[in-house]
């Protein structure tokens, strides 16, 4: 799904990505790890798509090559960013911005877009799921948002949109156990055979909840190491010097 | 019907087509001739001509003002024709049968139908092409309850009573050079007088049109809501492109008597230029209404996105005690576009309450300006004024000024002042942009959402129509 070859970033002539590998198959869970300014949010805002970077070496989705494409059109190909920091927009409400981005999405795809009523039906439900109020659906989207809230609403979103490559950008940074465990439900719960996560995070505790089948250690720019679960474990316990 | 673009350049104005209909056109230029052309092919009583030349000779010894931001070429007023209008409709017709099928096919481009469909939406429409209103719809309904909706024209003729009380009586005929321009050369605009204890069952509509080249339009609206009555009134404007600037000075007086309340909405739309700054309408209006009686409330919503430069400040005279005025304002402007507006709030009665909430928004080269008085007098006791006003600011070359007067001469009264300036945020657009919006999507959601208090205040049909528009105004003023 996703293979990512020699991947370099620089931005502000700071070169934080320097010849970054990896490969991601459809129902994989990879997690990255690492220590700060090594450069994980960087790596997830290249893969969005965000402006300001300079990339060098490759990046295939589904085959093909994402350096032409806009944020729009990779978001409408499937790639998810949930926001280690969601952005408030004051005014309008989460249901209206939710059904909006539905709905650009189904009409780039070329389906069709939701009426009113079974947006309604949909986003209740996935919110049930969640544990999310209903009033908290119309309120101004992440505006006044408690942290655990807004994270809570970036998965919400994910479940909504059903991308097939989820990133989520240090998701569980600011949760209480509670709003962790109901996060990782969330993404137990979407996970499946044909869609992939690229799980971004400082702890090992959301890889309690989440089980990865692969855990990636970056440094300095590049993957330093590569393991299954346990090394997620063993890095809990000794740090990250050991290895980089 | 001949339609064609002038102006090729701009795409986006939907509205730039001329109609080709044989016009009857008064003497070019400003005089006692053109006052007495427009009297007389009104068939006007004695009292309004005169009326027209008191404003005429007051004129001569007014200046243009000139402390507003937005400067311009001098208008050379012998080189305009005051009066303008399609030759079928000079002869008033008697139903819509009768109205030159191009002006109906003009006005169904438009959106407008004036045949009775418009019966479901439940609004009724004066159309304003010109010089002169061309049909008013759903007269017969508003006449049971004892409404009168008719032209500004009509009303001199029936109803002269109202006119001779009402007319000048809010803005007066020496208030100010463009005021009283208007009040020599008006040449039509609607009239609607509601009855006591009346709910107008329908939103009353005025859709104002300017076709002809050269001409100026100086439409006149006078509303007058009786002791314990309600009205919500709207009006929208489009004009062609055009290279040369056209001047729109019209003049709107609102009377609410006690108990009564008047909702007055604009959703203005006039040519606003193509990019370069060329054409567009000099939008530059008075809109005052008087809470003359107790408990009366009047508001003013506005979207004001087109026009070259729009200067205008809808205000409230508050008289009466516990009278409420309102005023909620977005104005647009982009490439080359100036605005200088905001409002008035005089507050004279005792508990009068008044809100004021602005949303500018400056995009390309445009210049954008909230300018609004507060005034408490010393006999307004216990009285409140709450303003509020956002700027949003798109790009590096545009810019947002606030200038709030605030004159408080009573101790027991208070007002309070809020005012931010924002950048459009880049972040936010990354956001809406990874959550499958495009850019200009993502630019409309945003701003909608900054303009949200106003665009609610405005009716149900027209705000679903305001929102397209906000965001056509501001497409490709992000790259």
């Amino acid at each position: 799904m996703l293979n990512i070859k020699n991947l370099e970033a620089t931005i502000d002539n700071k070169h934080i990505l320097k010849g970054l590998n990896l490969d991601i198959k459809p129902g994989e869970v990879h997690a990255i790890m690492g220590p700060n300014g090594s450069g994980k949010s960087t790596l997830a805002n290249v893969l969005s798509g965000k402006n300001g970077y300079e990339i060098k070496g490759d990046i295939k989705y589904n085959g093909e090559s994402l350096s032409e494409l806009s944020t729009e059109e990779r978001a409408q190909k499937g790639i998810f960013l949930a926001f280690q920091y969601p952005l408030e927009i004051p005014g309008v409400n989460t249901n209206t911005f939710l059904r909006t981005s539905l709905n650009s999405i189904k009409k780039a795809r070329g389906q069709k877009e939701l009426d009113t009523l079974t947006f309604l039906k949909l986003v209740k439900e996935k919110a049930s799921e969640l544990g999310i109020n209903e009033k908290f659906l119309s309120r101004q989207l992440n505006v006044g948002f408690s942290g655990g809230e807004k994270k809570k609403n970036e998965i919400l979103q994910m479940k909504i949109l059903q991308p097939k490559l989820s990133i989520l950008d240090e998701t569980d940074s600011g949760l209480d156990i509670d709003a962790l465990r109901i996060v990782a439900d969330g993404v137990n719960s979407y996970k499946n055979k044909e869609n992939a996560f690229l799980i971004i995070t400082h702890y090992q505790r959301l890889l309690d909840y989440i089980k990865p089948d692969f855990v990636h250690v970056l440094s300095n720019g590049k993957i330093m190491k590569t393991g299954d679960a346990e090394l997620g474990i063993q890095l809990e316990k000794t740090g990250y010097s050991n290895i980089v | 019907m001949k339609t064609e673009n002038l102006n090729k350049n701009n795409k986006d104005y939907k509205y730039g087509f001329t109609t080709d209909v044989e016009n009857i056109r008064s003497p070019k230029g400003l005089s006692e001739e053109t006052i007495r052309f427009i009297s007389n092919i009104k068939k006007e009583p004695k009292w309004m001509l005169e009326w027209r030349l008191k404003a005429f000779k007051r004129l001569k010894v007014l200046k243009e003002p000139d402390w507003q931001k937005p400067k311009y070429p001098k208008i050379n007023y012998q080189n305009l024709y005051y009066y303008s209008a399609p030759k079928s409709a000079s002869e008033k017709p008697k139903s819509l049968d009768e109205i030159d099928p191009k002006i109906l096919e003009t006005y169904k481009k438009l959106g407008i139908p004036l045949v009775e469909q418009k019966r479901l939406n439940g609004i009724a429409v004066d159309a304003v092409f010109d010089s002169v209103s061309v049909a008013t719809t759903f007269k017969d309904e508003l006449t049971k309850k004892g409404i009168i909706f008719c032209s500004i024209s009509e009303a001199i003729q029936n109803h002269p009573e109202l006119v001779k009380k009402y007319l000048g009586s809010v803005i007066p005929l020496s208030d100010h050079y463009f005021a009283t321009l208007n009040s020599a050369v008006f040449t039509d605009g609607s009239f609607v007088y509601i009855p006591p204890n009346t709910k107008c069952p329908m939103e009353l509509s005025t859709y104002f049109r300017i076709n002809a080249s050269e001409t100026g339009q100086f439409e006149r609206t006078l509303i007058i809501a009786d002791k314990g009555s309600y009205v919500s009134y709207l009006e929208g404007c489009t004009a062609p492109m055009r290279d040369e600037n056209q001047l729109h000075a019209a003049n709107v007086e609102l009377i609410a008597l006690d108990d009564a309340e008047i909702k007055y909405s604009t959703v203005q739309n006039w040519y606003p230029g193509d990019e370069k700054g060329i054409g567009g309408i000099y939008n530059f209006v008075t809109k005052r209404g008087a809470c003359k009686g107790k408990n009366s409330k009047i508001s003013w919503t506005q979207v004001e996105t087109g026009s070259a430069i729009t200067w205008k400040y809808p205000s409230c005279i508050l008289q009466g005690d516990n009278s409420v005025g309102e005023f909620y304002s977005i104005a647009i402007t982009n490439n080359f576009q100036k605005a200088d507006t905001g409002t008035k709030m005089i507050h004279l009665g005792k508990n009068t309450k008044s809100k004021i909430i602005s949303k500018g928004i400056s995009a390309g080269n445009a210049d954008n300006m909230y300018r609004g008085l507060v005034e408490i007098k010393n006999k307004a006791i216990n009285s409140r004024n709450y303003t509020q006003c956002d700027s949003l600011l798109m790009g590096n070359k545009c810019g947002a000024h606030t200038i709030p007067y605030i004159k408080n001469n009573n101790a027991s009264s208070t007002i309070e002042h809020e005012a931010t300036t924002t950048k459009i945020n880049e972040e936010q657009l990354y956001y809406c942009n990874q959550r499958g919006l495009d850019q200009e999507e993502a630019v409309s959601l945003i701003v909608n959402g900054f303009c949200k208090e106003v665009l609610q205040q405005l009716p149900m049909e027209f705000a679903v129509e305001a929102q397209k528009l906000v965001a056509i105004s501001l497409e490709g003023s992000v790259g």
